[in-house]
C-alpha cells in the first residue's frame, strides 16, 4: 500500500492548515460565501440539503485497517455515527459542522487522508478495478499507475481549473470493472504485438445528462509515456473545452463536437510536443512505485496441507448452505493458490446501499487485521471487500461479518443496487433514490430467489446527473420531477464493462408506488423468456423489448 | 397567492432553518409567514439584509400551506429539507417526526 513521503505529509498539513484559515475568515463575515464556495469544494465540502457533507478520498479504492479506524472515529466525533462509500470508491459524511471540518482533516491526514479534488473543476480522485494486484487475469497493477496519476495531478497548477469536472479509471485486466468506459480518460491495460503492457486509451465517456460510451484514441500507449500523453489530452481538453455553459463542458461533449479523429490528431500534435519531456516515466520511478503494491506475505501450502485445508474448505461448503451462498457471490477467485477475493456487501435487506455505521468500520478493520494483512478495497459498487483471504479462513470471516450484519450474500445480485444519495440529501435531485433501492431490496429479499435470477444491476439515480450510474444498469431507474411529483424512468440493457452500453428506455415513466412492481415485472419477464444461463442483456439482445413493455403496460 | 417563508442553511453548522421574528429557528412553525409579495419582499430583504450573511447561506423564499400552528412546505423536496431525509429514521429530526 502507498505510503506518504515528506512530500505528500507536507502539502496536505498544509492545505488543512490554509483551509483552516479560509473557515476562520468565512466564520468572520471577511469572506463571502461566493467567495467561500470555490474553496470549500476544493477541499471536498458540499453544502447539501440539510447540512454540509465532506467528501473523503480513497485513492484507487485502497486503504488500511489504520485508516478504516479513523473514519469510524471521525463518523461518531463529528457526524451521526456513520459514513457512505459513493459511486467512485470515495466516503461521504453527511453531517458534519463547518467550524469542526478543519480540525476532521487534521485528523484524516494523521492517517494519510484528504479530501482535495473529491470536487471542483479539476482532476478527481483517480478510480481502479476494486480487484486490483490479486485478479488471476491481470497484466499489471493498475494502482502503480493511478498512484502515478495521483501524485502528477495532485494540485497541478494548469489543471486546477478546467471548463468540468474530470474523472479517470484505470484497470488492468481484459474484463473490465472499473468501467472505465465512462470515464473521461479510461486507461486500459493491454499488450503490444511484442508482448509490452501498456495502455489503450479511451476518451469521451461519460454519463450525466448527455451520457457517452468512450472511444479509442490510441490502441497502445507505452507505459513511460502515460503522463505525457495524459498531459496532452488536458491541455487539448482546457484549451478548447468549453466555459460558457456547464452542460456542454465535460471532454465528451468537447470529443462528440470535433470527433474522434480529429480530437485525436489534436491530442498527437500536442503530445509530440510533450513527448519525452520531463513527466516521462522512468522506469526506476514505477519501479519505485510498484514496490508499494508488492503482494502480501502469502503463505504457501503444499502436499498434505494443502489438501487438509481444502478438504476442511469443502466440508464447511456443503455442510452450510448460507456459506455457500454467500462463497457463491460474495467470493471471487484470487491469483495466489489457497487464497481468495471476500466482498463484503453493503446491501443489507432495507439498508441504504453504501452507508455503514462507525461500529461496522471498526469491525471492517478488526476483521482486515485478522484476516487480510490488514488491507481493505472500496469499489465502485459501494460495497467493501478483502483481498487476500486465505480460503481456510472464509468460514471463520463469514461468521464474522454475519455478527455484524455484513454477510449479505448478494453480490452482483438484484438486491446489490447501486444509488446515489438522491433527494434524501443532495441539493441537485430531484427525485429520491435511496427508498427505492430499500423497498426493491426488501422486495428481493430472499437470498434464494436472488442466486435463482443470478446476476442482475440496478442502478438507480435521484437526478439527470446520473451519479447512481442508471444509463449503465442493465435495469436503470432514473428518478426525475414531474409537476412535483416522483416519477421514476426505466432503461434496459446498460452495461459498464468493456462492452459497455448505455440502456434505452423502455416506456413511459413510472410512479413512486408503481416502480418497485414495475422493476418486479422486468424481472420476472426475463425469468420467464430467458433461455438456458443467459444473463439479462443476453435475453433482451435476443428477444428485444416487446416482451418487456407488453408486460409493464399492457394494462394501460 | 400562497404563503411563503425564508429558508436557509445556517453557516456555522450547515443546518436547515427559517427566518423567524427573532432570528432563525430550526422549527419551520417558527417561521414568520409572508402573506403576499409585499410581505415576502420584506422577509427576504431581511434575511439577506446587513450581518446575516455570517449566519446564514443562500436564503430563499418557500411557498408553504398553514393548518392552524403547522406551516408545511408545498414542495416535496422543501418537506424533506423541513423534516429530515425519508431513511435513517432512527436519527436526527426524522426520528422525532417518525
Amino acid at each position: 500500500m502507498y505510503r506518504y513521503d515528506e512530500f505528500d505529509r507536507t502539502l496536505v498539513r498544509e492545505r488543512v492548515a490554509q483551509f483552516r484559515g479560509q473557515v476562520a475568515r468565512r466564520l468572520s463575515g471577511e469572506l463571502s460565501e461566493d467567495e467561500f464556495r470555490p474553496l470549500r469544494l476544493m477541499n471536498g465540502l458540499y453544502l447539501q440539503l440539510h447540512a454540509y457533507m465532506l467528501r473523503v478520498a480513497i485513492p484507487y479504492g485502497t486503504f488500511s485497517a489504520r485508516q478504516m479506524r479513523a473514519l469510524a472515529d471521525i463518523a461518531r466525533r463529528y457526524d451521526k455515527g456513520y459514513g457512505h462509500f459513493t459511486t467512485r470508491q470515495n466516503i461521504q459524511y453527511n453531517w458534519p459542522r463547518l467550524d469542526q471540518v478543519p480540525d476532521l482533516l487534521n485528523e484524516l491526514a494523521e492517517v494519510e487522508m484528504h479530501a482535495l479534488q473529491t470536487s471542483g473543476n479539476c482532476i478527481r480522485n483517480v478510480t481502479a478495478d476494486h480487484y486490483a494486484g490479486v485478479a488471476a487475469e491481470e497484466i499489471e497493477d493498475p494502482r502503480i499507475y493511478a498512484e502515478l496519476i495521483r501524485q502528477w495531478s495532485s494540485l497541478h497548477p494548469e489543471f486546477s481549473f478546467l471548463p468540468r469536472k474530470f474523472k479517470i479509471a484505470v484497470t488492468g485486466t481484459p474484463h473490465d470493472r472499473a468501467a472505465v468506459k465512462v470515464h473521461d480518460i479510461g486507461l486500459h491495460m493491454c499488450r503490444n504485438e511484442a508482448g509490452e503492457p501498456g495502455f489503450e486509451v479511451l476518451v469521451g465517456g461519460g454519463l450525466g445528462r448527455s451520457p457517452f460510451v468512450a472511444k479509442t484514441i490510441r490502441g497502445f500507449l507505452p507505459k513511460h509515456h502515460l503522463l505525457s500523453y495524459l498531459e496532452a489530452i488536458l491541455r487539448v481538453y482546457n484549451q478548447l473545452g468549453r466555459r460558457d455553459n456547464k452542460y456542454k463542458a465535460r471532454l465528451k461533449i468537447l470529443v462528440h463536437e470535433l470527433g474522434a479523429e480529429a480530437f485525436t490528431e489534436l491530442v498527437e500534435a500536442e503530445w509530440a510536443e510533450l513527448k519525452d519531456g520531463p513527466v516521462e516515466l522512468p522506469a526506476e520511478e514505477i519501479a519505485r512505485i510498484e514496490s508499494y503494491f508488492a503482494a502480501p506475505p502469502y503463505e504457501t501450502l503444499t502436499g498434505e496441507a494443502l489438501e487438509a485445508q481444502n478438504r476442511e474448505f469443502e466440508v464447511r461448503r456443503f455442510e452450510d448452505r448460507d456459506f455457500a451462498r454467500w462463497l457463491r457471490s460474495n467470493v471471487a477467485a484470487h491469483k495466489a493458490p489457497g487464497y481468495a477475493i471476500a466482498n463484503i456487501s453493503l446491501k443489507p435487506e432495507g439498508g441504504v446501499p453504501g452507508d455503514i455505521s462507525a461500529d461496522q468500520m471498526d469491525a471492517v478493520a478488526e476483521l482486515a487485521e485478522r484476516f487480510g494483512f490488514g488491507e481493505i478495497r472500496a469499489s465502485h459498487q459501494q460495497n467493501l471487500l478483502f483481498p487476500d483471504v486465505k480460503l481456510a479462513d472464509l468460514y471463520a470471516l463469514w461468521q464474522a461479518l454475519g455478527r455484524h450484519g455484513l454477510a449479505s450474500p448478494n453480490i452482483g445480485l438484484v438486491a446489490d443496487i447501486i444509488a446515489c444519495p438522491g433527494m434524501d440529501y443532495c441539493s441537485l435531485a430531484t427525485a429520491r433514490s435511496i427508498p427505492i433501492a430499500q423497498a426493491i431490496g426488501e422486495r428481493f429479499a430472499d437470498p434464494a430467489r436472488q442466486h435463482a435470477i443470478g446476476e442482475l444491476g440496478i442502478k438507480i439515480s435521484g437526478c439527470i446527473n446520473a451519479c447512481g450510474h442508471h444509463h449503465v444498469g442493465q435495469i436503470g431507474i432514473l428518478g426525475v420531477d414531474k409537476k412535483g411529483e416522483e416519477f421514476y424512468q426505466i432503461t434496459l440493457g446498460g452495461a459498464a464493462d468493456e462492452n459497455a452500453t448505455l440502456g434505452k428506455i423502455v416506456g413511459p415513466a413510472f410512479g413512486y408506488d408503481q416502480v418497485v412492481d414495475a422493476v418486479e415485472t422486468i424481472v420476472d419477464t426475463y425469468l420467464d423468456v430467458r433461455a438456458g444461463g443467459e444473463t439479462f442483456n443476453q435475453t433482451l439482445a435476443r428477444v428485444g423489448f416487446a416482451p418487456f413493455k407488453e408486460k409493464l403496460y399492457a394494462a394501460h | 397567492m400562497a404563503d411563503r417563508i425564508v429558508t436557509a442553511n445556517r453557516l456555522d453548522d450547515g443546518l436547515v432553518v427559517y427566518l423567524n421574528g427573532a432570528g432563525w429557528s430550526e422549527r419551520i412553525d417558527d417561521a414568520r409567514v409572508a402573506g403576499d409579495d409585499a410581505a415576502a419582499d420584506i422577509l427576504l430583504a431581511q434575511a439577506e439584509g446587513p450581518g446575516q450573511a455570517v449566519r446564514v447561506v443562500d436564503p430563499y423564499l418557500i411557498e408553504v400551506t398553514r393548518v392552524g400552528a403547522v406551516v408545511r412546505p408545498v414542495r416535496h423536496r422543501e418537506a424533506i429539507r423541513a423534516l429530515g431525509p425519508t431513511v435513517r429514521l432512527d436519527l436526527g429530526k426524522q426520528a422525532e417526526v417518525a
